[in-house]
């Protein structure tokens, strides 16, 4: 099924801004997180169609997955 | 009183008290500028400092700031422009809170480091910044770290609290209090080119769900530090917000944050809408 990853901030460094890519039914933000190479350490926000999510939430087809790393600095 | 207000009255310029008159009136009647700004204010007069704030704060309105306590956690990068901007606003009471001293890698961004300032506590040269450029704000000191045991007694009275804090252990300990006490917070966090910023009202858990997937450690600024603009940017957006709190104006950045990207110069708006208005949006 079709997924959309945007990335932003440091994400997108050696990575992308926006890729359209394949995933098998019942795949989790997890898998698509680790499979960008980011741990779980990094990631700040993650957004499925503009809505909070938590790492475990599995995908639909056509959705939009947004990873945002961690800012924490003042 | 009396003396003092026709001392005011006969040295205004139309509705404007010039400084000489303001200062001459602190000299004259053994007054501190605090007590002779909120005169001034009460009889419908505006400091002439004030002047270019007009059309943006009304007279009213300014008084309403003068009488408003900010209290401002962490002193460093956001804190150093935050504190320069509400006292240049003219917000009477600020509550600095910052438990550490100036060091050589705070010169390249904050505002209230210099090198004579160098081991020298930032709380104490938020004082003394504030007492340069406004003398009729008022700056409570704290060297004190914000915490839960703390926090409670730090937010007494305080009507907005700024978060300018560089641990995100901290700023969830802050919006914890926040959310107890009822005290609206103005969230500001940076990183290299990149910031947030937000406003939570009482109710609100937008700090909170921001940091959900947070387990310890810090953020993207742990690698990337944060050059001198990014403070300021961010800084300047949460002084914009404190202000419309206080005055009860405007459109807040509420159920929604701004992630800033300086280097693509690109905002994006994070919704953080509740679970109860998203199903009525849908």
């Amino acid at each position: 099924m079709n997924i959309t990853v945007k990335l932003f901030a440091t994400f997108r460094n050696g990575r992308f801004k926006m890729d359209h890519q394949d995933w098998p039914e019942g795949v989790d933000c997890r898998r698509i997180v680790a499979s960008l190479g980011l741990t779980e350490e990094e990631i700040g926000i993650v957004l499925i169609n503009g809505r909070h999510v938590p790492l475990d939430q599995v995908l639909g087809h056509g959705d939009t997955l947004s990873l945002f790393p961690l800012v924490g600095g003042g | 009183m009396d003396a003092v207000q026709q001392y005011l009255w006969s040295n205004a310029v139309g509705d404007l008290v010039p400084w000489p008159a303001q200062a001459e009136a602190v000299r004259q009647f053994g007054l501190t500028y605090d007590q002779v700004e909120s005169l001034i204010l009460e009889k419908g007069l505006l400091p002439a400092r004030y002047q270019r704030n007009r059309t943006t704060v009304s007279i009213d309105e300014q008084l309403q700031l003068f009488k408003s306590r900010v209290a401002v956690i962490g002193c460093g990068g956001l804190g150093g422009y935050i504190i320069e901007e509400l006292a240049r606003l003219g917000v009477g009471q600020i509550v600095a809170i910052d438990p550490d001293i100036f060091e050589e890698h705070n010169l390249n961004r904050q505002l209230l480091a210099s090198p004579a300032s160098l081991g020298k506590a930032k709380v104490d040269a938020a004082a003394a910044r504030v007492a340069e450029i406004n003398p009729a704000v008022t700056l409570e000191a704290v060297k004190e770290a914000f915490t839960t045991a703390n926090g409670k007694q730090l937010l007494q009275r305080v009507t907005v609290a700024v978060d300018a804090l560089d641990s995100i252990g901290f700023r969830l300990e802050l919006a914890d209090v926040c959310t107890e006490m009822e005290i609206p917070m103005v969230y500001g966090a940076i990183g290299g080119w990149y910031g947030h910023v937000a406003t939570q009202l009482p109710g609100d858990t937008t700090v909170q769900r921001t940091y959900r997937n947070w387990v310890e450690g810090k953020g993207i600024e742990k690698q990337l530090g944060n050059p001198a603009f990014t403070p300021a940017v961010v800084a300047s957006l949460q002084v914009a917000e404190v202000c419309k709190i206080l005055l009860g104006k405007g459109e807040l950045l509420r159920h929604r944050k701004l992630s800033i990207d300086l280097l693509e110069m690109e905002i994006f708006e994070v919704s953080y809408e509740a679970p109860a208005e998203l199903v009525r949006a849908a």
